[in-house]
């Protein structure tokens, strides 16, 4: 995990000072409410549907036990008491009073941690892979390099006031965790036939109103070029792309008008003249990072633990457990386990304070101190010894952590919606809890397999349903709460957005609906086909029949 | 006189900005700031006037279009209609690194404290800040930060390049 050197935590500290400044200026009466909103923006501040709501960074996803307490205590001390993890890794918490924002703000500086860039329209929290360092699929560890592209667009002279947000995610492992080809700017770490290390680019992804699989735009950018090339993407982006009318002014937009090829050739353009100057990242730093991320303490255990194996076949439901929520590790005889926040006692993504300490106390006992967040809205102990494995499962299980459903239908994405945003136009955590109870049979859920569900209360798409397996989103006709339904849809190094099934749905009938078109797959699957296999193979028209046909 | 900030100090101003019709009739005197079109239009009108002459570029206006007249400005005006549009930023960074500007570069338009610091390290080191906001304040800007990540107009080296 990154540490801080002198450098970065003197910029933070200087950070919050300006925006304590910039808030009592407001109070004063000395900034416009429009003004004020451009820069409370840049520092993840929002005002929300009842309260203000400020997004804290957790940068790629990694965090420690000392921060996850500060967060709890924060949650106690300026908000009600509990918080929510989002699809990019952040931590919002609901009710904080803006006059005591630059509070909250000192005491997470105290800790590491800010809320810069976590919203408005600047260069964002650079997302990542949540078993980064520790999956077998692994090929290049990409929290090194996402920390080197944190730093690089922290601040940054020319595009703090883009026409719109801009968001960049690396992954360097064969399965893509991190949805990285629907972002504006996506990277696979990647070697050319040289044998060198580099990325593969991608850019104008996105979801919102226009949801697009960002297209390739370079085969291989070397390491030490990564910051020379994003440069020279992210200034063609800020000369040209649009500002008249901020549907329109995601690069996502602009690539698309100019041509991925005539893109590319801009990008080229600029890149040339920045290249080979200053910004050439030194193999220095590049290890200086590196050493950040450098293995914790590993023990030399047994591949297979044989107590655990034992306990594997004594206990079903830990069995169930195991192959549910946990993950291989690269490491002989250690465990990735994901702490599902997914169960019908919360909204998904939400923690209490009490949660967080709980967790806080599970990563210093299990996992090195250390946790991660999920772009699903789950949590992660990275580093589990197998023989505690059984140990850790019975705490979770008190703590309502452990629904065994990572991966499948009930572990749903599931933006705050109209119960809490103000730009939303319909409710969807209430969505989330009706489908969750509807499919709240274990042995149902591991029947249907691997199936990605995601809800967004509006076509911003917070809830990523574009790119869900199946897709809600939340829909306004005349005052009432439609659900427009879509399949098809992935997120995985298969990106595809989904169908549009047809008409909207009444808020009641949701779960219904989502029941039929599981019925459809399950009776058309092939022996082992996941449903996103099933709906490219079957096309969308069976489903549609299905949920559309009169009652007779 | 109106007063802006230059080169990290409260001066008053001594240009004077026209617009396209003023460029058409005789020219007043005294240093004189001229939106492309006009320059494109007089050029050689303009290059006769007998003091200094600055030109002012809209946000979508590229330094590019100016380029090969560069030597006939004493000073660069970029233009914000609105606080929150960064394309003059570009504008500004371009200049001085591509094309190697070394006079003055303004900010003018809707310009306040709290993109200053930023400005200045793309290259702004004069700005036209909004008449009603206290200007004296808006020099306070200058030290919101000691340290940066990045290189920018100013400072040619990454901090990476320091460590």
């Amino acid at each position: 995990m990154y540490v801080y050197s002198e450098y970065d935590q003197k910029i933070i500290e200087e950070r919050v000072a300006q925006y304590r400044g910039q808030t009592e200026r407001f109070l004063a009466g000395d900034l416009s409410e429009d003004e004020f909103l451009v820069l409370r923006l840049q520092n993840g501040l929002y005002v929300q549907r009842h309260a203000p709501m400020l997004r804290i960074a957790i940068p790629h996803g990694m965090f420690t036990a000392v921060q996850m307490r500060k967060m709890a205590e924060l949650s106690r001390t300026y908000d009600k008491g509990y918080a929510h993890f989002t699809t990019r890794q952040n931590l919002q918490l609901n009710w904080p009073k803006l006059e005591q924002v630059p509070d909250i703000l000192e005491e997470l500086a105290s800790v590491q941690m800010h809320a810069i860039q976590t919203s408005g329209n600047c260069i964002r929290n650079t997302t990542s892979d949540q078993y980064a360092g520790v999956a077998k699929d692994e090929t290049v560890d990409p929290r090194p390099y996402c920390e080197i592209i944190r730093q690089w667009s922290t601040f940054h002279p020319e595009f703090a006031l883009l026409g719109r947000k801009f968001k960049i995610a690396v992954s360097g492992s064969k399965q893509d965790r991190a949805a990285v080809q629907v972002h504006d700017v996506g990277l696979y770490l990647t070697h050319n036939s040289e044998g060198q290390l580099g990325f593969k680019v991608y850019v104008g992804g996105g979801l919102g109103r226009t949801p697009v699989v960002a297209p390739l735009v370079n085969e291989f950018v070397a390491e030490h070029d990564i910051l020379s090339y994003l440069e020279a993407v992210l200034r063609v982006y800020n000369r040209n792309g649009r500002r008249d009318n901020k549907y329109k002014a995601r690069i996502k937009i602009l690539v698309r008008a100019m041509t991925p090829e005539v893109f590319a050739e801009k990008v080229n353009q600029e890149w040339a003249e920045l290249k080979d100057g200053p910004m050439k990242l030194p193999q220095q730093e590049i290890d200086r990072v590196k050493a950040c991320f450098q293995p914790p303490a590993y023990e030399q255990l047994d591949a297979q633990d044989s107590e655990f194996l034992e306990k594997l076949e004594s206990d079903g439901s830990f069995k169930v457990w195991v192959n549910q929520n946990v993950a291989d590790h690269k490491v002989n005889g250690y465990s990735i386990v994901n702490i599902s926040l997914k169960d019908t006692s919360r909204a998904p993504g939400d923690v209490s304070a009490e949660d967080m300490e709980i967790i806080a106390d599970l990563a210093d006992k299990y996992s090195f101190s250390e946790l991660r967040s999920t772009h699903t809205q789950n949590l992660v102990l990275a580093d589990v010894k197998q023989n505690q494995l059984y140990e850790l499962w019975q705490t979770l299980k008190t703590h309502q952590f452990a629904t065994p459903n990572i991966g499948l239908l009930t572990d749903m994405i599931c933006c705050p919606g109209g119960d809490f945003c103000a730009l939303a136009n319909a409710k969807s955590i209430p969505i989330a809890e009706q489908i969750q109870r509807r499919f709240d049979d274990l042995d149902t859920l591991h029947n249907i397999g691997e199936l990605e569900l995601n809800i967004s209360g509006c076509m911003n798409a917070c809830g990523h349903h574009h790119v869900g397996n199946i897709g809600v989103l939340g829909v306004d006709k005349k005052g009432s709460e439609f659900y427009q339904i879509s399949i098809g849809g992935s997120s995985k190094e298969d990106a595809a957005i989904g169908k549009i099934l047809g008409p909207s749905f009444d808020e009641d009938d949701v779960a219904d609906v989502v029941e039929k078109i599981i019925n459809v797959y399950v009776e058309q699957r092939t022996d082992g086909e996941r449903f996103i296999d099933t709906c490219r193979r079957i096309g969308i028209d069976p489903f549609k029949e299905r949920v559309y046909a009169k009652n007779n | 006189m109106r007063k802006i900030i230059k080169d990290q100090k409260v001066i008053e101003d001594q240009w004077v900005e026209l617009s396209d019709e003023q460029c058409a009739e005789t020219l007043p005197k005294g240093k004189l700031i001229v939106p492309v079109s006009a320059w494109q239009a007089h050029k050689e009108q303009l290059i006769a006037h007998a003091e200094p002459i600055g030109i002012l570029l809209a946000p979508d206006e590229q330094p590019a279009d100016i380029a090969e007249d560069l030597e006939h400005f004493a000073l660069v005006a970029i233009s914000f209609p609105k606080f929150a549009d960064g394309r003059g930023y570009s504008s500004a960074r371009e200049l001085r690194t591509r094309f190697s500007y070394d006079k003055e570069i303004r900010a003018v338009g809707d310009v306040l404290r709290d993109q200053i610091y930023l400005m200045a390290r793309c290259g702004f080191n004069a700005f036209a800040v909004r008449e009603d906001r206290c200007i004296n304040d808006a020099l306070n800007a200058f030290n919101d930060f000691s340290v940066n990540y990045q290189a920018d107009a100013v400072e040619q080296k990454p901090l990476y390049q320091y460590r």
